[in-house]
């Protein structure tokens, strides 16, 4: 029976190829996770002496940390206080109000978009609308950031903030436009198209039935839109909050164009002027900091910075996954 | 009726049953107050998208010459004399190219290990966090640690030595790779989504044939989902030649582009240089070089390049037609890729 003989060698050799298939494709992946566990062990390796000099005090406030930076560029230790001596709170207060802010303003936007864009917008306004805001996600933070220090941040400086203003913080810093507000406005629109292709995905996702039911009970469709719509998608509006947090957190080029580079905290209780003072977020540090990484103390600075960066950004994003597992007990895929 | 109405008629279930127009009279005040923030929120979208684009082309074609598109850049305080960004282009070519080698074939092969295997069960799972983290991890954090790998002393040869033996650790390759994993979670993530949608019975017709699994995924599935695989790695060369972060972390801030040794093209990857996105910041009042003009021209000519990657995306996608869910575009579905992998 060669035939038999035959056809049996073939299908043991093929299968044999479809296990070696299935291990080397397994393998590569292996090859990847491994490649990304070591990026998060070299990252929080090479960040250890920052943190377990200055300990938890890392995070606290205390003395200028722009000096600190550049006592550890000199290599020149501040009086009094080891090369590594870091106080990271301004970075970091820049990073809570640039994101918070942009965040917060995105979400009422987004949503509104969201609705607009599943519901409201007649077919050739959303036919519009689709590409402007993939365009929107696609331009790079470069250009948005070269828009944001040559127009917004000097119109700001110019016809926003007015002289009296400037003159009464002039002894504490100056107010160029590139400040929080410049910052969190352009943000905003980065944010912006994540946060309104989530939440629309969702939403258009909502079985049509679950709407009907409701218009036919006599429900005007704002209403409907509002408690089973946008009330089904939530888990995905969470997604989209958490996710852009995460790329918020890691926007490193803009920040570092509009928010005025310098590590200094705004206290809220001033008001309006706050806003118009500048920050640096941890990320624009980062990024400002790059050309000094031959400097150990510095080096090992900028790294715990970016620890900081990876460990927050890796469990926003990992929460953001879980919350959106919610949607599919709806049985929605977005 | 004739085949030409029928035609005409918009498929059934392709449109959510909706009124010509909203009518909000009889709707409470608050509601009404919603309804028109809505409309005032998508208009403005538009327009901020418009005055972007316009203010954009305005200064691009005020400032760009063709003279700067074929010179290279060159260090001078005067602007006539200071070059174009010939170099800054071909960076951005070579970093876009050599990320997009590495991270095509590495991508779809997770992919189909992901979807089509998956087994054991636990190392999937870990793989597809891992994965999420890395399409969630800030780009100046990859920078940074691919300026670790880069300057170890066995991987010298994909940059440069100092006299000393110092390995640089910056060069094209450096960034090229670093590049790879900014565009792998979008190639997986597109992948995936075009291998989730094909049906089962695609497979069982294969396996029937007595194919195995890996000659179905080869064979079957994989040019099935051809303009999926090509959107994801679309998405992935824009996100590649839009970072500056990286760029500007593991080239340096030269704007030449500075060879090592004698071979042509390696010797290009293994020195540094520029691409557009670095030379744009460079030369913003941001940089060292505070030439607006360039700047603008650069970022024009970038721009160009983003718009023509968004609409190769919206043709590879809208080949199979709109999708039924409330009219959005496929593309426009995938905009959560853009950023990171987050997929189904």
């Amino acid at each position: 029976m060669p035939s038999r003989s035959l056809s049996y060698t073939r299908r043991w050799a093929t299968g044999r190829t479809d296990r070696r298939v299935e291990r080397s494709l397994g393998a590569l992946a292996v090859v990847v996770l491994v490649f990304i566990v070591a990026i998060l062990a070299t990252v929080l390796v090479k960040a250890w002496p920052s943190f377990s000099h200055n300990g938890l005090s890392w995070f606290g406030p205390g003395g200028n940390v722009d000096t600190q930076i550049r006592a550890m560029a000199e290599s020149k230790p501040l009086p009094g206080h080891s090369i590594y001596y870091f106080r990271a709170w301004p970075l970091i207060w820049g990073t809570l109000l640039t994101t918070i802010f942009a965040v917060l303003i995105a979400l009422v936007v987004s949503i509104l978009a969201a609705i607009f864009l599943t519901e409201f917008a007649p077919p050739p306004v959303r036919r519009m609308l689709d590409p402007v805001i993939r365009l929107l996600a696609g331009v790079p933070s470069v250009i948005y950031g070269l828009i944001g220090i040559l127009v917004i941040a000097s119109y700001i400086e110019h016809h926003v903030i007015s002289e009296a203003r400037k003159a009464s913080v002039a002894y504490v810093v100056q107010l160029n436009g590139k400040d929080v507000m410049t910052a969190t406005l352009i943000l905003t629109l980065m944010i912006l198209p994540i946060m309104v292709a989530i939440t629309a995905n969702a939403m258009a996702a909502v079985p049509l039935s679950w709407r009907e039911g409701s218009l036919a009970l006599g429900v005007n469709r704002w209403r409907t839109i509002w408690r089973v719509s946008l009330r089904t998608a939530r888990p995905a509006i969470v997604a989209a909050t958490i996710l852009a947090t995460a790329r918020a957190l890691g926007e490193a080029v803009m920040l570092a164009m509009v928010s005025g580079g310098r590590g200094f905290a705004p206290n809220l209780l001033d008001g309006i002027t706050a806003l118009f003072e500048p920050v640096r977020p941890l990320a624009a540090t980062i990024f400002e900091n790059s050309e000094g990484l031959t400097i150990p103390a510095l080096a090992h600075t900028v790294y715990a910075i970016g620890a900081v960066l990876l460990v927050s950004a890796a469990l926003l994003s990992l929460s953001g996954w879980a919350s959106k597992q919610r949607l599919k007990r709806y049985g929605i895929r977005a | 009726m004739s085949t030409a109405q029928l035609a005409s008629a918009p498929p059934s279930g392709s449109t959510i049953a909706r009124a010509p127009r909203e009518r909000t009279n009889s709707w409470p005040l608050v509601d009404r107050v919603g309804y028109w923030l809505c409309w005032t929120v998508g208009i403005s979208l538009c327009l901020i998208a418009l005055a972007i684009v316009l203010f954009m082309l305005i200064k691009g074609i005020s400032y760009l010459r063709p003279s700067l598109l074929v010179r290279s850049p060159a260090p001078s305080q005067v602007q006539s004399q200071s070059g174009g960004f010939l170099d800054p282009i071909e960076g951005t070519l070579l970093v876009a190219g050599l990320g997009t080698v590495i991270a095509a074939p590495l991508g779809v092969a997770i992919a189909a290990w992901l979807s089509e295997y998956a087994r054991p069960a636990w190392l999937a799972r870990t793989v597809e966090s891992a994965l999420e983290i890395i399409a969630g991890a800030p780009s100046v954090v990859l920078a940074l640690f691919g300026l670790l790998i880069f300057a170890q002393n066995f991987l010298g040869f994909l940059s440069q030595r100092a006299a000393s033996g110092a390995v640089y650790g910056r060069s094209f390759f450096a960034a090229g790779a670093i590049m790879a994993v900014l565009a792998l979670p979008l190639i997986v993530g597109a992948t995936r989504e075009g291998l989730a949608q094909l049906p089962d019975r695609l497979r069982e017709a294969s396996f029937a044939l007595g194919r195995t699994r890996a000659t179905t995924i080869r064979r079957v599935l994989l040019p099935a989902i051809r303009a999926d695989i090509a959107t994801g790695t679309v998405l992935g060369m824009g996100r590649i030649i839009g970072d500056t972060a990286i760029i500007r972390i593991l080239l340096g801030a030269a704007l030449t582009i500075q060879p090592v040794g004698h071979v042509p093209l390696i010797g290009a990857l293994r020195g540094t240089g520029s691409t557009l996105t670095s030379y744009v910041y460079e030369n913003s009042p941001a940089g060292e070089g505070n030439a607006p003009q360039k700047a603008y021209a650069a970022a024009f000519v970038l721009l160009l390049i983003v718009l023509f990657l968004n609409g190769i995306v919206t043709w590879l996608t809208n080949r199979g037609g709109q999708s039924e869910r409330g009219g959005l575009s496929r593309a426009f579905r995938l905009i959560p890729y853009w950023s990171r992998l987050n997929g189904p």
